[in-house]
């Protein structure tokens, strides 16, 4: 079952094959089965699960169901959900159950997807390999000894595992992205304020991104069609109408032009990893498509510029957390002091604490200027690299990430190295843009993604292009040996 | 060596909307403690804020009738601190790119000398909860009710330099506000707050520090504050000693002023752009939109109230002292036919007035409506009541006992005209009072006037004052 595609999956439920019920109850037992050894998910909420299933037969037996009726969801831990813990990783929300949902919650219960629970995340969303999440790291399904990626690398793990069909995730630096390349699997970030923002837990509010993580870009396009659309309560949510990223899938590459940035294949990158991109690249020109030179001359400005304006969101938006109203509250404080303190010290994170605290110095008097503003200007300059190279190709294709997953605890005492784990996922951040992560290969016996960045609203082009690529290479459907 | 007094005020204006700034959660007074508090409003996480447009229009009739600079592109930003009643750990405000920008009000003092103060800004923000203290031993509550309540911050030019002319500026901008309709005005639920930052100087040097005066609410008491501010910050300069910026509170019981903090506890408060927001753009086209629902104002209406209706200087100014009183002195010159607005105006500042006064009660809330008082003055207008009766009938209208007619027909006031019993009225009185009559014809003609009065008090006050006078007049010759 669990090797299905959506559409197939739909189908048979349609076709009354099994019921949601049935196929709940499959990604529960392998949840039971697999999971405590994973660590993908922090909760688990069968009986939510099986409740939710119960009325998605209804109905697909009445005749009132869409295509994703019935088909389960892991949400990432960073999506409010009504009446379910929501910790985003942290201590801090370790006592919080949230009293709504996220938007894109309400979306997919609308059509009928059940929940099967709330996956593992780098606290805060603060982290490229799930290791700083309050409750343990998550494995990588490839090999245990290795990261899956993050920050969403819960939801990540839980596709490759077969754990779950589909899952949600949010991508502020590359955190849908850079999982779905360390655990083999599909994932996109749309443009900025195509999916609503409504109860996510606000990490980077100007970066933060809710997409779909699958296990392939067919997949991805009916989850976003879910997911996406126009929501008042986010007013920074685009206002436009809502296109179906399903519809050009089938289109012919004959004739896309594709950039590739020599910039991208310079020092830092794996050979192996350089090779299987390359290697899928030249796949796509089998295919029709034409490899045009593009520059992307700031790139090296990305990382500095977001690890000022990052921090600075999100020491404004964690202020909140101060053990007044939710959340984590010490013991016994003294005096207010003593209960911001020590509530903070106590419920955060060091890579949370660390963040806040080059946020705030970035914004106080005297520093803002020279970091957050001038930040701010490179942001713009990375941006604009984008917007120049696209008016002479489509897409741009590159690697998602200089490695393949890397060891747990590799890089957890060397920041700076984690940090540049994202070089190649955070411009796009900065510029706001789409992009997608396909699977095109393996390097030292772990997945290595492929991305491909288009302009803004071009999902449907970029899906069309990974289905395409998924039509003729076969990664995508490979699953580690123990989870088959 | 004398001294010279800048002031330079700071107001918050709380902008009249149904729901908050920020979310749907409404904005009434005195609320249940936390009962209006949406989790946009505490700070949930996930939440995020929408701008309630109503505050838009608000803010643009503020800068136009102040003559300022409206910002096309304004910004909110967010201002960082850590306090129990601001639940996001940051308030939304605009700090670089406001709403409103440099404008001008002009005052007019006591001795009838005008003057011009600037405004610097008008930035739109969200109010905070509020603290309560002593509801269990050692600890404090925190009310949300108020937390995302609209408030335009009406920051002025250190213009003034009397406690007189701060005053005044505040005055105006109170009734300019209300005028517009965008604040209630109302000072004790703390709709209009104001601030004043007071420093001296010796003419001719730099600005002197300043010390900022917190949480007034009546306009007397910013008077004396500031006037004993400033006496605290000669007497300390004189003695030696050195002003420091603080913000200090006014304690009415004991009329001192006292530091709360000084800027050594100042935070840095490390303002940057709302990401949750988008800048708010203006076009031409709204201004002149909302230019178009501007209502007349205070100063034009005063000129215009002495012109049309010649009125005195000094009515015009109690009749356009808000702008519901305007109103309902217009309405009730409108629904009276026969036209006497010397008259209207009277009752208007007097009965009127002195009524509401009484039972301190607002225009709005009068229960004498203005169609009602202006069939009264018809009633007098007509003949049918004299005033005297008309302070009656005026008072039981007050009582809710009915309209004038109603009153006059229930209580038989109707003021008697009929010749013949006015006749009998005179010869009986005349009758009864023959000596006086005498003392009349030898010449003592202000026996007149005890003529009347006995006569009128024969007819229980209803008889037509005018017609007794001349038909006495005639009896007598």
């Amino acid at each position: 079952m669990h090797n299905l595609t959506i559409k197939q999956m739909s189908e048979k439920l349609h076709a009354g094959e099994f019921t949601s019920v049935q196929l709940t109850q499959h990604y529960l037992d392998r949840i039971a089965k697999y999971d405590a050894e994973l660590n993908a998910y922090i909760t688990v909420t069968p009986e939510l699960a099986i409740q939710m299933a119960e009325e998605a037969d209804k109905k697909l037996a009445d005749g009132s169901a869409e295509l994703l009726t019935g088909i389960p969801v892991a949400h990432k831990d960073i999506f409010c959900t009504d009446g379910v813990k929501t910790s985003c990783g942290s201590k801090m929300l370790d006592n919080f159950i949230a009293p709504y949902d996220a938007h894109i919650v309400t979306q997919l219960k609308k059509v009928g997807m059940p929940i099967l629970g709330k996956t593992n995340m780098d606290e805060f969303a603060m982290g490229s390999s799930s290791e700083s999440s309050y409750y343990g790291a998550t494995k990588n399904p490839w090999d245990h000894q290795a990261v899956p990626g993050g920050s969403s690398g819960g939801a990540a793990a839980v596709i490759a595992a077969g754990l779950a069909p589909l899952a949600t995730g949010t991508d502020t630096g590359g955190s849908i992205r850079q999982p779905a390349s360390f655990c083999g699997i599909t994932g996109i970030k749309p443009t900025y304020g195509a999916v609503s923002r409504f109860g996510i837990i606000a990490y980077a509010s100007s970066f933060d991104q809710a997409g779909p993580m699958t296990r392939s870009a067919e997949d991805s396009a009916w989850l976003l069609n879910a997911m996406a659309g126009f929501d008042e309560r986010d007013s920074t949510s685009l206002e436009r109408e809502k296109p179906d990223y399903t519809a050009e899938l089938e289109r012919s590459l004959d004739g896309l032009k594709i950039g590739v940035p020599a910039e991208y294949f310079g020092e830092g990158l794996d050979a192996d990893v350089a090779k299987v991109v390359k290697t899928a690249i030249a796949e796509m020109e089998k295919l029709g498509a034409e490899v045009v030179e593009v520059h992307l001359p700031n790139k090296d400005l990305a990382v500095p510029s977001y690890y000022v304006l990052a921090p600075a969101e999100a020491s404004s938006n964690l202020s909140r957390f101060d053990g007044v109203r939710f959340g984590y509250r010490c013991e016994q404080p003294k005096d207010l002091t003593d209960l911001y303190k020590r509530s903070r010290s106590e419920g955060f994170g060091e890579e949370v604490k660390r963040r806040i605290m080059v946020g705030a110095y970035a914004l106080s008097a005297g520093y803002y200027d020279a970091y957050y503003l001038k930040a701010q200007k490179l942001r713009r300059m990375v941006r604009d690299d984008f917007i120049n190279a696209f008016q002479s190709c489509d897409v741009i294709m590159g690697p998602v990430a200089p490695t393949p997953a890397f060891k747990i605890g590799e890089k957890s005492d060397d920041q700076v190295s984690m940090y540049l784990s994202d070089l190649y996922t955070i411009p796009v951040n900065l510029g706001g843009l789409p992009a997608l992560s396909v699977p095109a290969g393996f390097a030292q016996n772990l997945p290595v993604g492929l991305h491909i960045v288009g302009p803004y609203f071009s999902e449907a082009k970029l899906l069309n292009i990974g289905h395409q690529f998924q039509q003729v290479t076969d990664w995508h459907t490979k699953t580690p040996a123990q989870y088959q | 060596m004398s001294w010279e007094v800048v002031i330079g005020l700071e107001i918050h204006a709380q902008l009249t909307t149904k729901s908050k700034i920020f979310s749907g959660a409404s904005t009434a007074y005195g609320a249940a403690p936390n009962s209006q508090a949406c989790p946009i409003d505490i700070g949930m996480p996930g939440m995020l804020p929408v701008l309630n447009q109503a505050v838009i229009g608000k803010s643009i009739l503020l800068g136009l009738a102040l003559d300022a600079e409206i910002g096309k592109r304004s910004v909110f930003d967010r201002k960082n601190y850590f306090y129990p009643d601001l639940p996001k750990g940051y308030q939304t405000t605009q700090f670089e790119f406001p709403i409103v920008g440099q404008g001008k009000l002009e005052i007019e003092l006591e001795d009838g000398t005008k003057k011009v103060i600037g405004v610097t800004r008008a930035h739109l923000e969200e109010d905070a909860g509020k603290s309560v203290h002593g509801l269990e031993q050692g600890q404090t509550g925190v009310d949300l009710n108020r937390a995302g309540t609209p408030l335009l911050e009406i920051v002025s030019d250190p213009d003034m330099s009397s406690a007189k002319e701060a005053v005044a500026y505040a005055k105006k901008m109170h009734e300019l506000v209300q005028y517009l309709g965008i604040c209630d005005g109302n000072m004790q639920e703390g709709s209009f707050r104001v601030d004043s930052n007071v420093s001296v100087r010796r003419p001719g040097e730099p600005l002197g520090t300043r010390a900022e005066l917190k949480n007034i609410n009546s306009f007397r008491f910013i008077e004396k504050a500031i006037e004993i501010e400033i006496e605290r910050q000669i007497e300390l300069i004189e003695s030696g000693g050195t002003v420091v910026q603080e913000t200090r509170l006014y304690d009415a019981e004991n009329d001192t002023t006292r530091s709360m903090r000084t800027k050594e506890d100042a935070n840095d408060y490390r303002y940057f752009p709302c990401p949750d927001l988008l800048p708010v753009i203006i076009t031409d086209e709204d201004i002149e939109a909302v230019r178009t629902t501007m209502p007349e104002l205070p100063d034009a209406k005063r000129t215009r109230f002495v012109a049309e209706f010649g009125l005195s200087d000094y009515d015009a100014t109690v009749l356009t002292g808000s702008r519901a009183m305007a109103e309902f002195f217009e309405s009730v010159v409108g629904l009276t036919k026969e036209k006497d607005v010397k008259l209207c105006a009277n009752w208007m500042t007097s009965g009127f007035s002195a009524a509401l006064n009484r039972d301190g009660l607002s225009v709005t809330e009068s229960p004498v409506s203005a169609e009602m008082l202006a069939g009264m003055i018809e009633r007098i207008l007509d003949n049918s009541i004299s005033g005297k009766i008309a302070k009656q009938v005026f008072e039981a209208m007050w009582q809710g006992e009915g309209t004038a007619d109603q009153i006059i027909e229930s209580r038989g006031l109707k003021q008697i005209t009929d010749t013949g019993v006015i006749e009998a009225l005179v010869d009986e009185v005349l009758a009864n009072n023959l000596e006086q009559v005498e003392a009349y014809k030898a010449g003592q003609t202000k026996m007149l006037g005890y003529f009347v009065g006995q006569i009128m008090k024969a007819s229980g006050g209803q008889a037509n004052p005018g017609q007794v006078n001349k038909m006495l007049v005639a009896k007598l010759k």
